[in-house]
C-alpha cells in the first residue's frame, strides 16, 4: 500500500522544484511568470498536506491570484521581449552553482543527520490540535492577532513605509 | 452503521463510491445547466428586445444548445499565424477548469438519508469553504490574459490587459464584501454559514444588505458581464480576448463564462439568501456536523424541497445577470476603475467597521444570537444603505460622463484663475 500523502508530497515537491527551475531558466518573461505560478500552486498543495488549508488558500489568493496577475499586467504593458543579455557571465555561473550546491548539500546533510530538524518534531500534531480547537482560520488568526499582535502591526507598518518609499523613489515630484 | 451518521464516517470504498457518484451527478448537472443558460440568455434577450428568439430547433427551440454544441465541434479550428501556439491552446483550458470546479463547495440541498448513512448534498465541504472559491476564481483571469497575449493581436491584448486590471481591482471589493458575512457567521464553510442563517431566522441579505449589494456588483465585474464586459467589448475591441478563437476553444470561454455566472449566482443565494433554506419553515433547520445531524430530522422529501428552494434562488440571480446585461450599457474604463477603487473599496471597508461595531455592541449588551440580534443589525444596515445610495444618487461619486467632464472643466478653469467655465460641447439630443 502506497502512502498517499507521501506520494502527493513527492509529486508537489517535484513540480514545485521543476517550476522554480523553469522560472529561472526560461527566456520568455511570461513563461517564467507562469512557471512561478505553478510553483506557488504546488506549495499550496504541500500546505494542504500539512493540514494548513487556510495558508494554502491564502497562498493561492494572494500570490497566484493577485500579485502574479499584477506582474503579468506589467510584463504585458511593457511588452518585454525574450531577447536579453545575461547579467551573470560564464565564470559567475560556475561560482553561483557551487554556492547553491553547497547550501542545498548543507541543508540535506543536516536533515539526514538530525531527522527531527526537517521532518517536523511534533509540529504537525500541534497544528492538528489547534485546528480542532479553533478551526483552520482561527489557527492562524489567534496567534497573529492575539499572541503576536504588536510584531504583526509593526511588520505591516514596515510594509507601508516600503510602499511609500517606492513611490517616493519612483516619482520625481510627489 | 446507523442511518443518522454522516457517510464520511464510513470511510474506505463505500465513501469513495458515494463521492464519485456525487461528483459525476453534480458535474453533469452543472454542464447541462450551463448549456441551457446560453439558450435562456437568448430567450431573455429576445423577450427584452421584443423579438421571438431561437424557436427553430426542437420544440420551442429547446434543442438549440445541442445544435450549438455540434456546430462548435465540427467547425474549423483556426490558429493565428503569429500566435504562440502553446499558450494559445492552454488559455481556454485555464479559463474553463477553475470555472468548472468551483461549484464543488456549494451545498445545494439538505442532507439526504440513505440506508448507508446521511449523504450531505455538497461535493466537498472543505474547512476553508468559500476561500477555495476565491482562490480558484482568481486563477480564471490567467486564461483570459493568456488568450489576449498569445493571440498576438492588439485588440486581444487590450482585452486581456483590461481583464487583469479589472479582476484584480474587483477581487479586493469582493473579498471585503465577504468579511461581514464571516464576522456574523463566525465561520467560512458554506454549510456553516447556511446553518447560522437558519439559527438567526433571518437571511443575511437583511442584516448585511450593503455587503450583499457590493458583492453583487463585484460578482458582475468578476464574471466579466455587462456593465463590466470591457475585456470583450464588441464595439471597441471586436471580441476582445477571444477575438482569434474559433470552434470549441471559443466555446470553452463561453462555458467558463456561464459556469462562473452559475457559481456566482449559487454563491449569492447561499451567502445572503440562506442557500437551500426554505423561508418561514423550521422543519429544514438542520446541520450535518462531523458528529451527526443537529436540529430537524432529515427526509428525502425535505431534500427535494430544499433543492427546489436553492434552485429557485440561483435561477433568480442567473436571471438578474441576464436582465442587467440586456438593460444597462457598458461603463467606460475609467469609470470602472473609479467605481472599484474609490467607491466599492472604501464602502466595503466602512461597512466592515460598522458590522464589527454592531456585533461588539450587541454582544456586550448580552443579546443572544437570533432574530432580535438580526433585526438590530438590519436597522443599522438600513441606515447604512440609505446613506450609501443617497450619496451615490446625488451625482457626487459616480457622475454621468457629461457631469464628470463638466466638473473636470470647472476645476481646470478654477486652476487657471478663470471665473466662468468654458461652455460644454453640445451633443445631439441634449
Amino acid at each position: 500500500m502506497i502512502d498517499i500523502p507521501f506520494f502527493l508530497f513527492v509529486v508537489f515537491a517535484v513540480v514545485a522544484i521543476g517550476g522554480g527551475i523553469g522560472m529561472v531558466s526560461s527566456r520568455n518573461p511570461v513563461a517564467s511568470l507562469l512557471f512561478l505560478v505553478v510553483t506557488f500552486f504546488s506549495l499550496a498543495g504541500i500546505y494542504v498536506l500539512l493540514n494548513a488549508q487556510f495558508i494554502a488558500a491564502v497562498q493561492v489568493i494572494v500570490y497566484a491570484g493577485a500579485i502574479m496577475v499584477l506582474f503579468l499586467f506589467v510584463i504585458m504593458l511593457l511588452n518585454l521581449g525574450s531577447d536579453y543579455h545575461a547579467d551573470i557571465r560564464r565564470f559567475g555561473w560556475i561560482v553561483a552553482g557551487f554556492v547553491a550546491a553547497g547550501i542545498i548539500g548543507g541543508i540535506l546533510s543536516s536533515g539526514l543527520t538530525q531527522p527531527g530538524l526537517l521532518a517536523g518534531g511534533g509540529g504537525g500534531a500541534l497544528v492538528d490540535a489547534s485546528v480542532r480547537d479553533v478551526g483552520v482560520v482561527g489557527a492562524v488568526a489567534f496567534p497573529l492577532f492575539r499572541d503576536f499582535a504588536v510584531p504583526f502591526e509593526v511588520t505591516s507598518l514596515l510594509l507601508l513605509v516600503a510602499a511609500i518609499g517606492a513611490v517616493l523613489l519612483a516619482k520625481r515630484r510627489v | 452503521m446507523s442511518p443518522t451518521q454522516p457517510v464520511s464516517a464510513l470511510g474506505g470504498i463505500p465513501f469513495l463510491v458515494i463521492m464519485v457518484v456525487k461528483v459525476i451527478v453534480v458535474f453533469v448537472s452543472v454542464i447541462t445547466t450551463v448549456a441551457f443558460m446560453t439558450l435562456l440568455e437568448r430567450w431573455i434577450s429576445a423577450w427584452i428586445q421584443d423579438r421571438l428568439g431561437p424557436n427553430r430547433v426542437g420544440p420551442k427551440g429547446l434543442f438549440q444548445p445541442l445544435a450549438d454544441g455540434l456546430k462548435n465541434f465540427v467547425k474549423e479550428e483556426t490558429y493565428p499565424d503569429q500566435a504562440s501556439r502553446f499558450y494559445f491552446v492552454m488559455a481556454p483550458m485555464l479559463s474553463m477548469i477553475p470555472a468548472m470546479i468551483t461549484f464543488a463547495v456549494i451545498p445545494f440541498a439538505s442532507p439526504l438519508p440513505t440506508p448507508w448513512g446521511l449523504v450531505d448534498m455538497v461535493v466537498a465541504d472543505l474547512p476553508i469553504g468559500i476561500l477555495y472559491i476565491l482562490a480558484l476564481t482568481s486563477l480564471g483571469v490567467y486564461g483570459i490574459v493568456m488568450a489576449g497575449w498569445s493571440s498576438n493581436n492588439k485588440y486581444s491584448l487590450l482585452g486581456g490587459m483590461r481583464a487583469s486590471a479589472q479582476m484584480v481591482s474587483y477581487e479586493v471589493a469582493l473579498g471585503l464584501a465577504l468579511i461581514p458575512v464571516f464576522m456574523l457567521a463566525g465561520n467560512v464553510t458554506l454549510t456553516g454559514i447556511i446553518s447560522m442563517q437558519q439559527q438567526m431566522h433571518l437571511w443575511y441579505a437583511f442584516p448585511l444588505g450593503l455587503a450583499f449589494f457590493l458583492f453583487i456588483v463585484a460578482s458582475f465585474a468578476e464574471c466579466n458581464r455587462l456593465p463590466f464586459d470591457l475585456p470583450e467589448a464588441e464595439q471597441e475591441l471586436v471580441a476582445g480576448f477571444h477575438a482569434e478563437y474559433s470552434s470549441m476553444k471559443f466555446a470553452m470561454f463561453m462555458i467558463a463564462e456561464y459556469s462562473n455566472m452559475l457559481t456566482a449566482s449559487a454563491l449569492m443565494a447561499t451567502l445572503f439568501l440562506g442557500g437551500w433554506d426554505i423561508p418561514l419553515w423550521q422543519g429544514d433547520n438542520m446541520w450535518l456536523g462531523p458528529a451527526g445531524i443537529v436540529g430537524a430530522t432529515p427526509a428525502w422529501w425535505k431534500t427535494l424541497l430544499t433543492f427546489g428552494s436553492f434552485a429557485t434562488k440561483t435561477a433568480f440571480f442567473v436571471f438578474l445577470f441576464m436582465w442587467v446585461r440586456w438593460t444597462v450599457p457598458r461603463f467606460r474604463y475609467d469609470q470602472v476603475m473609479h467605481l472599484g477603487w474609490k467607491v466599492m473599496l472604501p464602502t466595503a471597508l466602512a461597512f466592515i467597521g460598522l458590522t464589527g461595531t454592531s456585533i461588539l455592541v450587541l454582544d456586550s449588551l448580552g443579546v443572544p444570537y437570533g432574530l432580535v440580534y438580526g433585526l438590530a443589525m438590519t436597522a443599522v444596515n438600513v441606515v447604512a444603505m440609505v446613506a450609501f445610495f443617497w450619496i451615490l444618487d446625488r451625482d457626487r461619486v459616480i457622475a454621468g460622463a457629461e457631469g464628470y467632464e463638466r466638473r473636470v472643466r470647472i476645476a481646470e478653469a478654477h486652476a487657471r484663475g478663470m471665473r466662468v467655465p468654458p461652455p460644454v460641447t453640445q451633443h445631439a439630443g441634449d
